[in-house]
């Protein structure tokens, strides 16, 4: 008995419509994607045993088939399969999932809509089922149907689900189907369909050349924002994800600049002859921006209203205050001072006055940054003549060491909170910089794949 | 009416030397970044062996100090250079500097910039009371961004955290 479910996902489609206009500015971003409900057997959506805790950490990562897509057109065989291997990717990238190998599966999907032979699935102990089909038009267009089963309770997981777009969005049309798989799953919020603002970095040590790009979170589709004629540090995503603050010595001297991701275009942020501004972050709404201002050897933390120009000095101390972000709720700003004699983190209002400490371990605290679920701050800790990524809770409680090398800096939060991406340097003349992230668990420590050096990443928001 | 006219000029040479040497350490490499001197984009350096030239500044009067760790306090050695700096300045008034702050890599990027404007500032400040005319002095950090020396020790951590006095060429040289 099949039932036919029309109702798409309201939260889902909203959102689209929403953000697609400010989101369509990059080119790879600028189709937006059709999302419809599909008709779904038994639409029962029953959260039943398959479940991930996240916080609880996962010892053994849960088993899961993902039968190649089916191709419901000639053309789209081929990417048919790759978007089966991203969605695939992306799930067992979590280090929460473990795929099992097409060699294992008894029974051929031979149709999206084929009768699910659970038992066969049951045999091999894959827990979730992930089915697909892919249709090509002539025109190129492509949309991507799945359905998640929850093998051992031998129904399906949520409704069916169907994604159009344009040729080129086949790897974000993936990503968004493992998103919906990961969501269903955890119950969290997927970060897949993301993209990473960073520094590319060539050259030897002493002569690095550094220059913008973006790309997928996991390392696909690179665009370099810049070229290489001068140092850019830092760069971060307005919460709409269609801007970039970034740092540019293009003048001879450290200052800001907003580039508009759409026109690749960028422009001073202010015209501060004769001061360094540096280690800027957008507000929640992207009205305001926070950051260094550095003036006869002093550097303080201001704020300048995008709209008005309008600058006002958030902290006024003979101490370094730099590295300032947001609370996602607008209200408060975490960041780091030299105040009491060494680097350390401290929480104040938006609009500046007496600031709290909140680090007290021993060592340096640096680039502190609030989580977006606004229940923790990621950092960088210097002690003993090493580096860590930590996380801690927005009062400094339950502070956690999640890596420990020569050089870790810099964390950005993935879009759901559960993963951290940041710098990692190895030592010596020869010492590279390479991306890494790790879940705030501390588990699932990996390098991003992608070629060459790279700093300073910053996680854009889920794309919509 | 005539010192504002001299303002300006001076304003314009800062402004000129900003615009010849927009980040020395950027396009095509650093080609003169190794030796801190080489980079000057436009005006002679000279011969080592003048007293007037900028390569008699950079190697015989000394055109770099260091710093202890997370440090911009001036040591005894680095104000001798300083004060041997200013007298060169003092008798080359059309000459600019930049004052370039430096920081090893055993720090946070951002912390690192912060502290190199520090101890740019501390030379600057230096030089100023020892009458060089802050009108004539520019700084600028570098972080850690720019290193000289590429080794993971304490060899080369010392010869980063520097800051480098670099004359650009005025009017009379």
């Amino acid at each position: 008995m099949i039932r036919f479910a029309t109702a798409s996902r309201p939260g889902f489609t909203q959102r689209a419509h929403k953000e697609g206009d400010a989101m369509s500015v990059l080119r790879s971003l600028c189709l937006a994607l059709a999302v419809t409900g599909l008709a779904a057997p038994a639409a029962l959506a029953q959260q039943g045993p398959l479940r991930i805790e996240i916080t609880e950490g996962v010892i053994e990562p849960l088993p899961f088939a993902a039968p190649a897509f089916v191709a419901e057109t000639p053309s789209a065989s081929q990417v048919a399969a790759e978007v089966t291997r991203v969605i695939a990717a992306d799930l067992a990238g979590t280090g929460l999932f473990r795929e099992i190998p097409e060699t294992a599966f008894i029974s051929p999907v031979t149709g999206f809509d084929a009768p699910v032979a659970y038992a066969d699935w049951k045999a091999i102990n894959a827990q979730a089922l992930i089915t697909g089909a892919v249709a090509q038009g002539s025109d190129g267009r492509i949309n991507v149907k799945f359905r998640l089963y929850d093998v051992f309770s031998g129904a399906p997981l949520g409704e069916g689900l169907q994604f159009g777009g344009g040729e080129g969005d086949w790897r974000r049309i993936a990503h968004k189907v493992a998103d919906q798989v990961y969501a269903r799953i955890t119950g969290e919020d997927g970060y897949f369909d993301s993209r990473v603002v960073y520094v590319s970095e060539a050259g030897p040590k002493d002569a690095r050349q550094k220059r913008l790009a973006i790309m997928d979170y996991d390392g696909a589709n690179v665009q370099y924002l810049t070229d290489s004629s001068t140092i850019v540090l830092a760069p971060r995503f307005s919460p709409s994800g269609d801007r970039i603050l970034y740092t540019s010595f293009e003048t001879g001297f450290p200052r800001i600049k907003l580039m508009d991701l759409a026109s690749v275009s960028s422009r001073a942020l202010a015209d501060l002859q004769g001061n360094m501004t540096f280690a800027p972050r957008f507000s929640p709404d992207g009205s305001t921006v926070v950051f260094s201002l550095s003036q006869d050897g002093n550097t303080d933390l201001y704020s300048m209203q995008l709209s008005s120009g309008q600058m006002t000095r958030l902290t006024n101390a003979p101490s370094i205050e730099t590295a300032p972000s947001f609370s996602p709720d607008g209200s408060k700003i975490v960041f780091e001072s030299d105040r009491s004699g060494n680097q350390q983190l401290y929480v104040m209002g938006v609009g500046g006055g007496e600031p709290t400490r909140i680090s007290f371990g021993e060592g340096r605290y640096g680039t502190p940054v609030w989580s977006p679920r606004g229940d923790m701050i990621a950092f960088t800790k210097q002690n003993a003549g090493r580096f860590h990524i930590g996380v801690m809770r927005t009062d400094g409680s339950e502070e956690r060491l999640l890596t420990a090398s020569f050089l870790d800096e810099g964390p950005t939060w993935a879009p759901n909170g559960r993963v951290i991406m940041f710098t990692r340097e190895t030592a010596g003349a020869g010492g590279i910089s390479q991306l890494f992230s790790v879940d705030i668990s501390g588990r699932n420590l990996k390098p991003v794949p992608m070629e060459g050096g790279a700093s300073d990443p910053a996680w854009s928001p889920l794309l919509p | 009416m005539n010192k504002l006219s001299t303002m300006f000029l001076l304003v314009g040479a800062l402004a000129l030397s900003a615009c010849n040497n927009p980040d020395r350490y950027g396009a095509g490499g650093a080609g003169g970044a190794a030796g801190g001197a080489g980079g000057i984009a436009s005006g002679p350096l000279g011969d080592p062996s003048d007293p007037n030239s900028i390569a008699y500044f950079n190697q015989t009067v000394g055109d770099r100090v260091h710093f202890a760790v997370d440090q911009s306090t001036l040591t005894g050695e680095a104000q001798a250079t300083l004060t041997a700096q200013a007298q060169w300045l003092n008798a080359h008034p059309a000459n600019t500097a930049i004052i370039e702050g430096h920081a090893d890599e055993q720090g946070t990027r951002e912390y690192n910039i912060a502290l190199g404007d520090r101890r740019a500032n501390a030379v600057k400040a230096y030089l100023i009371s020892q009458g060089v005319a802050g009108t004539r002095l520019q700084t600028v950090s570098y972080g850690k961004e720019r290193p000289l020396a590429v080794c993971s020790e304490e060899a080369c951590y010392t010869q980063n955290r520097r800051a480098v006095t670099v004359v650009g060429a005025g009017a009379g040289v």
